[in-house]
């Protein structure tokens, strides 16, 4: 099949290296303590966030820094045909796993010792890339919520079809049997916080694809400052050595939004996420 | 500015799901004319110089494919919705296309107007996906209209026959093909222009004035819906319709819903199906079966006969079941009747394009130069197509290529168009000035780079000859033996290193992948790589220093081999000698210096090798190959006689094989999903049958339960004739499937059995100047060696299976050329000297027998009653045994047995000589 004509453009009319409309909403679910909704084309996705609030298993708790919990659903109405999808099946395990990593990579859990923030996203609509717009939610979600963070996550899928990346793949680029890479990044800090891939792709091509989603990512992180409703939390923090540190403000946007750029944490490699299904890329 | 497009679509289950999509649209698509003021001119492709603009509908692209792909047609615009259209009414049609557009020295600019944001055009509420397109269409040409102003030219027009003059400002633009091809005054193109047939919508007016003079021949084809279900039910049975090569009134259907081959008899039951093409069938009543009518060679209708042809080299080219058991009518048994049946319609059409000539036939006074006329196919099973034209005198008494439009129900023949000339010989176009840019400058020479480089060996010191036919030109194998002083031996195959020259992507290579192989015709040669490179620099001439890669293998005195080492290298030829002469030289025995040690010495290696082969259970097959000794000023034939084998042909042939295996092993190991290997498959049980019966009417008994066991009893099979028992493996290979090309990740392991050869893993390394299969494994090699880099090609199986495909569909024609070739040389042959020779029958007919004529390697029928004269009673046929006898048993014929022909060239029709054996 051809995924992308001669032409130069793919099924959707977009050209190889475009992205879908993206949207973000915040607060959502007035409930939760912080919410977001998130669309990346026709793939729509809800976040909310409770937390950091008392640890509800106590032998859960931990003492050092804060739990991180996440939930990944599909509403039964999310994709064409309407049906009942078992909870706890092994793709949403693995989702909800993914994403708890990534964003255990970004919030400063060791500020929140013996709490519990938990995340909860649902896919309302699903065409491709709902793992990449599960963790862009999520991380509006946590800043409306005002979870101290190192910096933002944002995530962007790319593909490699017809012989050329294509960035951000629809469920139907999606379904054709290509190599997917998924990246999420700390856009400020220039760090992978997940990389995932589930198919064989040569060296060389496979850094273009990174590099391509990556591009991806750092667009969304640039729609996700200009979302302007959401209000951060500046956070007084200590640092792993126990000192007050001054923060410096990278950035102000519009709406006082306070990025942050913490020195200490550079040396700090990325948690890099594999988990069972992807393949094992070596970390540059 | 986004759209959604949301349509329902059935999914596999029969389920009904909507389907919601995306549909973006642009500002940034260009209308492609390069005088366009508002548009970016960078892409254009649209000169500047055009009269007018063409925008082609769907029909006329279905249509009038011929035409467009004509020199005269420039400036086209092709709507992508009509590309849409067309690729799913016609695939082979949309790459025509396709290749006309992304073809840089045509005009043919597509424009995507789907996803303009002008030209979009959302569907109504009940308006149906094709009257949506049209409204599309009429849209995008409406503002190339209004873009026109800007051009300050012309109007441009639109080629387009069926739009109904709805709107108002269409009538203004809108041309018919005709009228358009009209306008250019180039009568040729006329004859490219397909009229429409009384199906369109147009004509349909027409015929309904004059019914009556309408006779219908041919039942109507089922509509598809029908046909499905029918399949459902299993009424009918779906297969492809092969006709029979001897007799194109009998045609067989595999049919795997009954298991067996359903026959279908005369025209009238084909139904206007071709060869090839995928059909649905219906039994008839059991009572209506034919029997033993598959047993004779012509048919009684008026038309050909069979024709005296080359011995085919393998089962693909022997009609099957032509040897089917078939029981006479004295012994009636209902089983061994075989289902005949009749076609009710068509799933798939293989309409091509066939070479022939025109019927002979006196011209017309009148009708302004058109004349009617019958096209008469070279190949026997398609039916003579019905044309059109106003050349008639031109293409009389030519080869010309014509194409299937249509096939009406009421006209006994097809109709189609022509659409090449060729004179008496294969098209083959010189290669184009942007494939010769790829050339290094002449003189080439190894540069001081290529011997500096740390990848490519300095071999230039060793002894290396290379043996081929005499007078080879593309010599693409070299090889050398060099006796260790440890009693070891390194052999070394030296093939030319093609891909230093060939890089991927370069339109040398693309026109190689197309090309896929050299073509050896009997007195030339098709090249796939230009002249120069096949001669000269890719040549491994003696006395020149040349590029080559490399297989060097050590081989212990025990003859096993140590270590296999591959390098690319720089070699210097000493010889390039014969395989008469190698020959001659070993066997010499006065002659001791060290070209010819190495001779003898390479020799008693092949020779060992080759036993170790055989042991593996490798077949050595017969093959029926015939040489001409050509006159030199008038290209006639002068001789025929079968080729020669010599020992030194097997030698080089058995080092050749040792490097495909070697480069094979390697490759697979470091590519294990995306090699090209090669592969034989085991013969099946129904394409041994016939043998096993020939051979057991002989009293010669065939295990066939392995290779080795077939090896073996092939072997053992010698009777009191020195001739028995090639004659025997020459009967054997032709019930063997050809090799081929394949891509390691489309099968398994166990599949990849050559069987012939009785190899595990075989590839092709040997020849890359004249077959693109060794450039790939030439690619892969270097590859795994890390010379260089895996082309992109390569990660891409489906591509790379798809390129396998055509190299085998390339390497086919070849063959097949070939063996037209030496037909013809065979008939002009005869035609000035008729002969009697002695020849082996090799299958009975009930009104005559096939004969094989070992001297001339031909095969051909014998009649033993004249035709037109029903005398089938007179002979009888003991299938058991495989003899015809004569009813009073004066005389009887067996297979196998020794008979005495006269060879003559006769003409029953102008232009179709043929080769008639007779009895003596």
């Amino acid at each position: 099949m051809e995924y992308v004509s001669p032409e130069g453009l793919r099924l959707d009319g977009r050209r190889p290296m475009e992205m879908r409309q993206i949207r973000g909403e915040l607060g959502a679910v007035a409930k939760a303590d912080g919410s977001a909704v998130f669309e990346m084309g026709n793939t729509k996705v809800i976040a909310a966030v409770y937390g950091p609030r008392e640890v509800q298993n106590r032998s859960q708790q931990l003492n050092d820094q804060a739990l991180v919990r996440c939930e990944y659903s599909m509403a039964n109405f999310s994709t064409g045909d309407r049906m009942r999808k078992p909870k706890g099946d092994r793709r949403s395990t693995e989702i909800s796993l993914v994403i708890r990593q990534t964003m255990e990579a970004c919030i400063l859990t060791h500020l929140m010792p013996r709490s519990q923030i938990d995340i909860f996203v649902q896919v309302l609509q699903a065409d491709g890339g709902t793992r990449s717009a599960c963790i862009n939610a999520a991380t509006l979600a946590l800043a409306d919520a005002g979870i101290p963070m190192r910096d933002l996550v944002t995530s962007c899928s790319a593909g490699y079809l017809n012989s050329n990346p294509l960035l951000d793949l629809n469920y139907v680029e999606d379904s054709a049997g290509g190599p997917d890479v998924t990246v999420g990044i700390l856009a400020k800090l220039d760090r992978v916080t997940l990389l995932q891939m589930d198919a064989k792709l040569p060296m060389d091509i496979f850094e273009n694809v990174m590099q391509l989603a990556i591009e991806g990512c750092k667009a969304i992180a640039n729609y996700i400052r200009e979302v302007r409703t959401f209000q951060l939390v500046l956070p007084v923090v200590e640092d792993h050595l126990g000192t007050i540190r001054e923060y410096q403000a990278t950035g102000v946007s519009p709406g006082h939004i306070v990025f942050l750029s913490l020195p200490f944490l550079k040396g700090i490699p990325s948690q890099l996420t594999l988990p069972n299904s992807a393949a094992q890329v070596p970390f540059w | 500015m986004l759209q959604s497009k949301s349509f329902a679509r059935k999914t596999k289950q029969g389920k009904v799901v909507k389907v919601v999509r995306e549909h973006y649209l642009r500002d940034d698509i260009f209308c492609g004319a390069s005088i366009c003021k508002v548009c970016d001119s960078s892409v254009a492709r649209l000169s500047s110089s055009a009269s007018a603009i063409l925008i082609v509908d769907t029909n006329v692209v279905l249509n009038q494919i011929d035409l467009l792909e004509n020199q005269a047609f420039n400036d086209v615009v092709v709507l992508s919705v009509v590309l849409e259209e067309v690729k799913n009414k016609n695939l082979s049609v949309y790459n025509r296309v396709r290749a006309l557009c992304s073809n840089s020295l045509r005009k043919f600019f597509v424009f995507s107007n789907e996803h303009h944001k002008d030209t979009y055009v959302k569907a109504m509420v009940g308006e149906s996906p094709n009257d949506r397109n049209d409204r599309g269409a009429r849209i995008s040409n409406f503002l190339y209209q209004l873009l026109s102003k800007d051009f300050g030219k012309s109007l441009p027009l639109d080629v387009n026959c069926f739009i109904m003059p709805k709107a108002h400002w269409q009538s203004a633009f809108l041309f018919s093909v005709e009228s358009y091809v009209k306008s250019l005054g180039q009568p040729d193109l006329l004859d490219l222009l397909v009229h429409p047939t009384s199906e369109d919508l147009g004509m349909e007016e027409v015929e309904d004035l004059r019914p009556a003079k309408r006779r219908v021949i041919y039942s109507e084809h089922k509509p598809m819906s029908e046909i499905t279900s029918g399949l459902h039910r299993g009424i009918y049975h779906q297969g492809k319709l092969r006709v029979n090569r001897y007799n194109p009134f009998e045609a067989y259907v595999g049919s795997e819903s009954i298991g067996d081959e359903i026959i279908i008899y005369g025209r009238d039951n084909m139904n206007r199906a071709f060869d090839g093409d995928i059909v649905a069938v219906e039994l008839l009543p059991q009572d209506q079966w034919h029997e033993g009518k598959s047993l004779s060679i012509a048919d009684d209708e008026d038309e050909e006969n069979a024709d005296v042809h080359l011995v085919p080299s393998s089962a693909d080219d022997a009609p099957r079941n032509m040897d089917l058991v078939q029981s006479s009518a004295e012994d009636v048994k209902p089983i061994s009747c075989r289902p005949s049946g009749h076609v009710v319609g068509i799933i798939k059409r293989n309409w091509h394009s066939n070479c022939g000539s025109l019927e002979p036939m006196p011209m017309p006074a009148g009708n302004g130069g058109v004349a009617h006329a019958l096209f008469v196919s070279k190949d026997r099973r398609i039916p003579k197509i019905r044309i059109q034209t106003r050349q008639l005198g031109n293409l009389l008494g030519k080869r010309i290529i014509v194409a299937v439009d249509s096939w009406d129900r009421s006209s006994r023949y097809p109709s189609g168009h022509y659409v090449v000339l060729i004179e008496n010989d294969i098209d083959s176009r010189p290669f184009s000035s942007q494939v010769l840019a790829c050339l290094p400058p002449l003189p080439w020479f190894v540069s001081s780079e290529d011997l500096a480089n740390p990848n490519r060996n300095d071999l230039r010191h060793m002894r290396v000859f290379s043996v081929d036919p005499p007078g080879c030109k593309d010599i693409d194998d070299a090889l050398h033996c060099t006796a260790l002083p440890n009693g070891n031996f390194e052999v070394g195959v030296h093939i030319a290193d093609v891909t230093n020259f060939v890089h991927p992507g370069t339109p040398l290579d693309d026109e190689a992948t197309q090309r896929g192989t050299s073509v050896y015709l009997v007195e030339r040669r098709i090249d796939m790589l230009p002249k120069p490179l096949t001669e000269d620099i890719c040549s491994l001439r003696s006395d020149v220093e040349r590029l080559a890669f490399s297989v060097i293998w050590v081989h212990a005195s025990l003859f096993l081999t140590i270590s296999t080492r591959y390098t690319k290298s720089v070699i210097k030829s000493c010889a390039a000698l014969s395989y008469v002469e190698a020959q001659a030289r070993m066997d010499d025995s006065r002659l001791m210096d060290p070209l010819t040690t190495d001779l003898r010495n390479m020799n008693t290696l092949a020779k060992i090798m080759r036993l170790r082969r055989i042991e593996r259970g490798a077949l050595t097959l017969a093959s029926a190959e015939v040489k001409f000794q050509i006159d030199t000023e008038t290209h006639d034939p002068l001789d025929i006689g079968m080729y020669q084998i010599r020992e030194a042909n097997q030698m080089v042939e058995e080092f050749m094989l040792a490097a495909n295996v070697s480069v094979a092993e390697k490759i697979l190991k470091y590519f294990p999903l995306c090699s090209l290997l090669r592969r034989h498959p085991s013969p099946n049980k129904e394409m041994l049958e016939p043998l096993l019966r020939t051979a057991a009417a002989v009293g010669l008994n065939l295990d066939v339960s392995s290779s080795k066991a077939l090896a073996d009893s092939l072997d053992r099979a010698v009777g009191d004739d020195p001739y028995f028992n090639k004659l025997i493996r020459i009967l054997v290979t032709r019930c063997m499937t050809q090799a081929v090309y394949f891509c390691s990740g489309d099968l398994s392991p166990p599949e990849f059995l050559h069987y012939g050869l009785a190899a595990p893993l075989y590839t092709h390394f040997t020849s890359p100047i004249r077959r693109y299969a060794d450039v790939i494994v030439h690619r892969l090699l270097a590859a795994a060696l890390g010379i260089y880099k895996l082309p992109q090609l390569f990660q891409d199986r489906p591509q790379l299976s798809s390129i396998a495909d055509n190299l085998n569909y390339r390497h086919r024609n070849a063959q097949m050329a070939s063996r037209a070739s030496v037909e013809l040389h065979t008939l002009i042959y005869f035609r000035k000297r008729p002969a009697d020779t002695e020849a082996r029958i090799v299958k009975i007919r009930s009104n005559g027998f096939i004969v094989f004529v070992p001297k001339y390697g031909i095969e051909g029928p014998v009649y033993l009653t004249t035709r037109g004269e029903k005398g089938g009673g007179q002979w009888l046929v003991d299938e058991e045994h495989q003899k015809v006898r004569k009813m009073d048993g004066s005389i009887s014929f067996s297979v196998l047995q020794a008979v005495r022909i006269h060879l003559e060239v006769v003409e029953p029709q102008p232009n179709q000589p043929k080769l008639q054996l007779t009895l003596i």
